[in-house]
């Protein structure tokens, strides 16, 4: 649905995205992590069509970003909510709907039935004659995304949707989310929260200026350092000691009644080391297999950029 | 470009108006007040005049009078551009606005319709009640119905229809630079000096405000006008809009 090769915009001198290349598949959700300025925002805006690439290529279905008249149908198909929500605050809910769906040029029986379907959806149908700058933070920003599907578009880009919002709004707006994802929408969500793009994201990208890596949730936490697991002894001796060491098992730290150790395969590698270690005189108390977190993975990667 | 999309965002923002109460007022009082203003003047001119004077001796004063309907045109759109812009630009509502499959031009068309037709309309209304005031006033001393003349067919026809776009495209050029609404439409209003220039001159006899002198400067409006349409299509633009603007 959404394919990259090389794209890259610069500012001037500043590059704010480097040849990215990525490729989103139809249905996915796909999530774009990367710390302020990594250029996620200029990403989207080049999908958008709302800003120009510098150098590479991308396509949206079967339309070329950049191409002129090409544009015009990308945004035909998309749907966005930038990371400030931009209602009019002045206007009431239904009316910031309707008048989006008449720019989309839906007609009056099909505006009327989806802005009910989605501020009934939303729980916004009660509050759809007031006006827009009433509403709290959460409700703005759900409103801001039934204007991005009022036209049912097939590819949602989503840029910050729950930054700044209390716990019970953000995870209204995530429910939402993934209601759309059970629907098999496209979604491009970019966020700063990991925790939120490992429970909604099919996918994640981490990106800093560069695209440092893509995968699962999964694929990314092992990209730092595997599998360790954690062995707590309630009798331990030298002996002990030894009998582990002799295994010469990867990057192995031993503190009073811990061993840790990294493993590839923990089911096949973890019990010669129980082994091992009741031989030798021991007595296991817990054995963990602890995987990296995709924070860890998310820090060490920009980190190493840096 | 989508006639229709263009009109969808001018009765947007034609409703927006509707509830901003100084904008409303400076549509509707000033031209009103402007005129019933002019009309006195010219009754009263007429009522205190010795007898037998004649239309000629008031023409300087009536030619004034109808070139102001210039310089209304000039001021009004500024507040009205202004807000329809930079308010905008200020509610952060133009970038999901840019993603809409309407394109550039469509929407800068619909932002100076806005603009430009109660401007318009609160200028013919104006000028309605200063030519009937008038007319009333003056039919007594030369027997027929001054207003309209040719020179008040040229400024409500050509002049202010051209001066009101000069003072729109002033504004979409200031509503890139400037982020306060009120910043915007006290700079967009100085398009009004060069034609408060033009009637002081005509004041001073420097220049006739006939209908030949009022043609001439139409001509020179249009041009400005088509320069003016060049910079600013140039500045409204997507991508100058989202990296450029303050």
């Amino acid at each position: 649905m959404i394919e990259t090769e090389g794209l890259t915009r610069k500012f001037g001198g500043v590059t704010a995205v480097d040849g990215l290349t990525l490729k989103v598949d139809d249905g996915e959700v796909f999530g774009f992590l990367g710390p302020n300025g990594a250029g996620k925002t200029t990403t989207v805006r080049v999908l958008c069509c709302l800003i120009s690439k510098t150098s590479g290529t991308a396509r949206i279905a079967q339309y070329e970003v950049g191409d002129g008249a090409d544009s015009v149908s990308i945004r035909k198909i998309i749907g966005l909510v930038p990371d400030n929500v931009g209602l009019y605050e002045g206007m009431s809910a239904y009316d910031n709907l309707d008048f989006y769906g008449k720019l989309y040029d839906r007609t009056e029986s099909q505006r009327k039935e989806s802005n009910e379907y989605f501020l009934k959806m939303l729980g916004l149908w009660e509050k759809r004659d007031s006006a827009a700058g009433t509403f709290s933070k959460g409700m703005k920003q759900k409103l801001a995304v039934a204007r991005a599907l009022i036209h049912d578009p097939q590819v949602l880009f989503l840029d910050e949707p729950t930054a700044n919002l209390d716990p019970e709004s953000a995870k209204t707006v995530r429910d939402f989310i993934l209601e759309l994802k059970r629907e098999k929408k496209t979604i491009f969500l970019n966020t700063h929260n990991l925790d939120e793009a490992q429970r909604i994201c099919d996918r994640i990208a981490i990106l800093n200026t560069r695209l440092m890596a893509i995968g699962t949730a999964e694929e990314l936490e092992r990209t730092v350092k595997g599998r360790q697991t954690v062995i707590r002894l309630s009798r331990t001796s030298d002996a002990v000691v030894r009998a582990m060491e002799r295994l010469s098992l990867s990057n192995l730290s031993y503190d009073g009644a811990r061993a840790a150790f990294d493993v590839v395969d923990p089911e096949k590698e973890n019990p010669p080391v129980v082994r091992a270690i009741i031989e030798a005189g021991g007595e296991v108390q817990t054995v963990t297999v602890q995987g990296s977190t995709l924070e860890e993975a998310y820090l060490k990667l920009v980190k190493e950029q840096q | 470009m989508s006639l229709k999309h263009s009109w969808i965002i001018a009765t947007k923002d034609l409703k927006a108006i509707r509830h901003r109460k100084t904008i409303l007022y400076t549509l509707v009082i000033t031209p009103i007040a402007l005129s019933l203003l002019f009309g006195y003047i010219v009754q009263y001119a007429v009522s205190s005049a010795a007898p037998g004077t004649s239309v000629s001796d008031y023409a300087f004063l009536l030619d004034a009078f109808a070139f102001w309907f210039v310089i209304i045109a000039a001021i009004l759109p500024s507040p009205i551009a202004s807000y329809s812009i930079v308010g905008e630009k200020v509610e952060r509502s133009l970038e999901p606005l840019l993603a809409t499959p309407v394109t550039d031009g469509e929407i800068l068309l619909g932002k100076s319709l806005a603009a430009f037709i109660p401007t318009i309309l609160a200028s013919y209304a104006g000028a309605a009640i200063y030519m009937a005031y008038a007319d009333r006033a003056l039919y007594g001393v030369v027997g027929y119905l001054y207003y309209p003349n040719w020179e008040m067919v040229v400024i409500l026809l050509l002049l202010a229809p051209l001066t009101c776009l000069l003072s729109i495209e002033l504004n979409v050029i200031i509503s890139s630079r400037v982020t306060d609404v009120r910043a915007a439409s006290q700079l967009g209003s100085v398009v009004f000096a060069p034609f408060m220039g033009l009637y002081i001159a005509g004041e001073i006899d420097v220049i006739t405000l006939n209908a030949i002198t009022l043609l001439v400067i139409s001509a020179i409006l249009a041009g400005l006008s088509v320069g003016m349409f060049y910079m600013s299509t140039r500045t409204f633009q997507r991508e100058e809009i989202l990296t450029k603007w303050k």
